[in-house]
């Protein structure tokens, strides 16, 4: 015991400088609170840093960002708030912790269905919500959402929790389309053809596929590019390779349901200069393209190249109902979800 | 919350429920105990304040979808993993105590081995072990001579069975511990009546050892049901709909905080009324552990046959609860460094983990201690409460606890700011608020139920006579603290400090939210690899984990029985404490 105190005791003396102080604003830094794992963005702060000299730190935070946001107040160090899902975003926006963002560049490259009102937030890539279709045993091509519900499915399809954010965030597009009542049955139908219990990850779906447990299932673009590339190891290229990826569509033909990776500037940020520089950065032909080769999504910028993997599924159509309208339906989707036992 | 902490030290009877009544000027130590009491519960108060924020329009759904689902599940799981954890926490205590088979003296530490292993990844390893491409079923289909896992499968492990399975294994410890404790401080005496009256070695269990024992189950079942309650990672992996999955998804998918809120609240309101039962049921038998011993029962030498099942019940647990999650993360952590080699930061992260959770064990054991001590000085209604006051944040999820946090300590920073801006014109921008002190503040908040309670247990056992010779020899408060207290208290001190380091180390949610920049823990960093969905690159950062987590571990079952005790069946560590200070 005396051993371990002496020794906490040196570690104290070490950690003072960690301990006194947060990291104070100044000028040449750029704050990054973010709900993106750090992995991915950060080779693009790191290629930032060098080109601006801007030294860019980052937090990931998972749930609670907003709180911390908010509890911080005008004091808050956060210049730059980064998030994954239209909710997330959304929520940014109504804690009220976001300002308007003043880059010409976004306004040119983002779409306008893929801003906040008033620039609030902005994309920065998008990912659409697919289906992955076993390659041996499934004939068919092209396919809906609402056919998902369809009982030729019995048995055979495959998903992950139905509160989770990706799932929450289709089923809001699904009430924006066709409303609750449509939208209960549908999910109905969807349970009643599960093959599993809704659980798991998006990948899970391809391996479980491979494994023969279901025939198809609903995942994110992405995790093709993940698993095909071979970096996430051997097996992984295996389960990408048992399936096929068609690109789903409402009945009503308007597109596949995607979802963003999305900016938001803070309200009291201390940098917004450096913040609206490294947005700049993120929205350029560098980082755009970084996004598009290191975690496979769909650069939001029109001209920037998709990665060979996932243009192989087909040119996306992304549906054009506004994510905010769609952010809307995110409580009755959690709703229904419970109404219907869709996790149970 | 505070059975938590018994787990080190079961209770012996107080020696004599003393009635030193508060001296003079004992004024400061309640004025100090009532500040740490009030920190601790800062955050809990906020919550109570966000919750009021809140409509209370979501109870009607709740009502409706959620809730009859999510009690009648938390329900099942915890009477199960109790039952699992009771069975196998006692059976292997009273195998290791009562009998002599080979592997004894290993099993007797290496059963503690799953305390090591963050319940999440204990069902990301199974879940992948025992997928039906995985090496489980592969093996089976292998003998069976099956090709395809279309023609053949087992079930799948998602759902309550398998979760009841795993928080089995992950928790047992808790149990085993505290009985392991029990059965060692029985008197042979009791054993020995029983067994001339014509007792087997099953009726001495049943009759005797088990009913005498039923205290420190039940705080070792209580920490595990605390546990099980609170987790959220491991729930959710496995798709079970818990309570506290059900606060996560009313806070995250409603983004509505005060919904989730409330429903903690309304937990945290059950788990209270249980632990009150739970520490009332244990008035009621305190006689229990009455005996005053004087000779250790001496372990039966099993006959071959027997000895043989004994060494299959006590691996089977360690096997299945440390081996092949621990062997999982090798073979993973082997695969990611011919791939990519080896994550560049990780030695940092571990010593950022190392020294949070050392400074945050010095912190609150600190804190615990003062508590502790003036609850004993002082024997009121009052101090004792404030003890059970402080350790409330252990009944409460993580995830909520950290957003609870959050709000006082920027209002802090923020009043500070705006005072020091008026008066002086200095801006001090945010002091704690994003610094390592949040998060040391966290922990303690968050473990200060093992602390306080595992040296309030402690301290039951110092008879209140050698306080009243050494103030009568003219030794004061500190001083008899200093002196008396503090080297009789070090088996109870050194193991609950050993646990609020493992699971300041383990500890996730807070430490997500509460960081600085640039800042990075072993288990933040795996969490990272986990919520891009891939675990596995965060295999060698989880293996970190588990082997930091191992040294508290072997050290916490070495110090609770020495081997010169073992050797010669003689006195036990906690029978030194009271005899050494008992004149012989």
């Amino acid at each position: 015991m005396a051993r371990m105190l002496s020794l906490s005791a040196l570690f104290a003396v070490g950690a003072t400088a960690a301990l006194t102080g947060s990291a104070a604003a100044q000028s040449g830094e750029v704050n990054i609170y973010t709900t993106r794992e750090p992995g991915l963005i950060q080779p693009l702060l790191d290629e930032f840093s060098k080109e601006t000299n801007i030294k860019a730190n980052a937090i990931f935070v998972k749930e609670g960002l907003v709180e911390r946001v908010r509890a911080e107040g005008a004091n808050s160090p956060a210049d730059l708030l980064l998030v994954v899902d239209i909710g997330n975003a959304t929520d940014l926006v109504a804690a009220g912790v976001t300002q308007p963002i003043t880059s010409k560049l976004v306004e040119e490259t983002v779409p306008a269905n893929l801003r906040g009102t008033e620039n609030q937030w902005t994309a920065l890539t998008t990912r659409a919500r697919v289906i992955y279709a076993s390659k041996d045993r499934v004939a068919e091509k092209a396919m809906t959402y609402e056919e998902l519900a369809d009982p030729k499915w019995k048995g055979k399809l495959c998903i992950r929790s139905g509160k989770h954010p990706y799932n929450t965030a289709l089923i809001a597009a699904f009430i924006a389309k066709h409303g609750e009542a449509k939208t209960e049955e549908w999910l109905k139908g969807v349970k009643a053809n599960l093959a599993r219990k809704a659980g798991g990850g998006d990948r899970d779906v391809a391996r479980d596929v491979l494994a023969g447990i279901c025939d198809v299932g609903v995942a994110n673009s992405y995790y093709v590019g993940l698993m095909r590339s071979g970096k996430g190891g051997d097996e992984q290229v295996k389960w990408g390779e048992a399936i096929k990826v068609i690109l789903p569509t409402f009945s009503d033909n308007a597109g596949s349901h995607v979802n963003v990776s999305a900016a938001a500037i803070a309200k009291n940020a201390p940098n917004k200069e450096n913040a609206v520089k490294l947005l700049d950065f993120m929205l350029g032909h560098e980082a755009q393209d970084l996004y598009a080769k290191a975690n496979f999504e769909y650069p939001v910028a029109a001209d920037a190249p998709v990665d060979p993997i996932i243009a192989s599924f087909g040119k996306l159509k992304a549906d054009s109902v506004p994510l905010d309208e769609i952010s809307k339906h995110r409580k009755a989707a959690a709703d229904l979800v419970d109404k219907v036992g869709f996790d149970n | 919350m505070v059975a938590r902490a018994n787990a080190m030290a079961i209770t012996l009877p107080s020696l004599s429920r003393s009635r030193l009544r508060a001296a003079p000027r004992l004024s400061g130590w309640i004025i100090a105990s009532g500040a740490i009491a009030c920190l601790i519960a800062a955050p809990i108060v906020t919550l109570a304040w966000i919750a009021a924020q809140g409509s209370g329009d979501l109870w009607p759904q709740l009502i409706a979808y959620v809730l009859p689902r999510a009690i009648r599940d938390t329900t099942i799981l915890l009477a199960g993993v109790g039952t699992l954890t009771a069975v196998i926490g006692v059976g292997t205590a009273w195998l290791v105590t009562a009998y002599r088979f080979p592997g004894r003296g290993l099993f007797d530490w290496a059963l503690l081995l799953p305390l090591a292993v963050p319940t999440y990844i204990l069902a990301y390893a199974y879940l992948d072990l025992l997928h039906p491409l995985g090496p489980v079923q592969g093996l089976i289909r292998a003998m069976l001579g099956i090709e395809s896992p279309v023609d053949f499968r087992l079930p799948d492990i998602r759902g309550m069975a398998g979760c009841i399975f795993l928080f089995g294994l992950a928790f047992y410890p808790y149990v085993y511990l505290t009985a392991r404790a029990m059965f060692l401080m029985q008197s042979a005496c009791v054993i020995e009546v029983a067994r001339t009256l014509g007792c087997g070695g099953a009726g001495a269990f049943f009759r005797v050892a088990l009913p005498l024992a039923r205290p420190a189950v039940a705080v070792g079942v209580s920490l595990v049901l605390m546990e099980t309650l609170n987790d959220l990672g491991a729930s959710d992996l496995l798709g079970v709909q818990t309570l506290t999955v059900s606060i996560y998804s009313t806070w995250v998918n409603r983004s509505n905080l005060p919904g989730a809120a409330q429903i903690a609240l309304v937990m945290l309101a059950v788990v209270i009324g249980l632990v009150i039962l739970e520490r009332a049921a244990r008035r009621r038998q305190a006689y229990a552990a009455q005996a005053q011993r004087s000779r250790k029962t001496d372990p039966v030498r099993l006959t071959p046959g027997h000895a043989a099942l004994a060494v299959v019940a006590c691996a089977l647990p360690i096997l299945l609860g440390f081996a092949a999650p621990a062997g999982y993360l090798l073979r993973e952590t082997f695969r990611r460094a011919q791939m990519n080699g080896f994550p560049p930061d990780v030695m940092q992260m571990a010593g950022n983990t190392m020294m949070f959770a050392a400074i945050a064990t010095v912190i609150t054991m600190g804190l615990g201690l003062l508590l502790a001590h003036t609850s004993r000085l002082v024997r009121r209604p009052l101090t004792r409460g404030l003890v059970q006051l402080s350790s409330i944040g252990y009944a409460v999820p993580g995830t909520v606890l950290a957003v609870g946090l959050l709000v006082p300590l920027a209002n802090l920073d923020n009043s500070i700011d705006a005072f020091m801006r008026s008066h002086f014109g200095v801006a001090t921008g945010l002091l704690i608020s994003g610094s390592g002190a949040a998060l040391i503040y966290a922990y303690a908040v968050r473990f200060m139920a093992i602390s306080a309670g595992g040296i309030e247990a402690g301290f039951a056992k110092v008879p209140m006579s050698l306080d009243w010779a050494a103030r009568n020899l003219g030794e004061t408060a500190a001083g008899t603290a200093r002196r008396i207290h503090l080297p009789l208290l070090r088996p109870a001190i050194g193991a609950a400090a050993l646990l609020v380091f493992v699971d300041c180390m383990k500890e996730l949610p807070a430490t997500l939210l509460l960081r600085p920049f640039n800042f990075e823990t072993l288990s933040t960093y795996v969490y990272a690899e986990a919520s891009r969905g891939t675990y596995e690159n965060g295999a060698f950062a989880a293996l970190l984990i588990v082997a930091a987590g191992l040294f508290p571990v072997v050290l916490m079952a070495r110090m609770s029985r020495p081997p010169a005790a073992e050797a010669f069946g003689g006195e036990e560590p906690d029978d030194q404490v009271v005899s050494s200070a008992r004149p012989r």
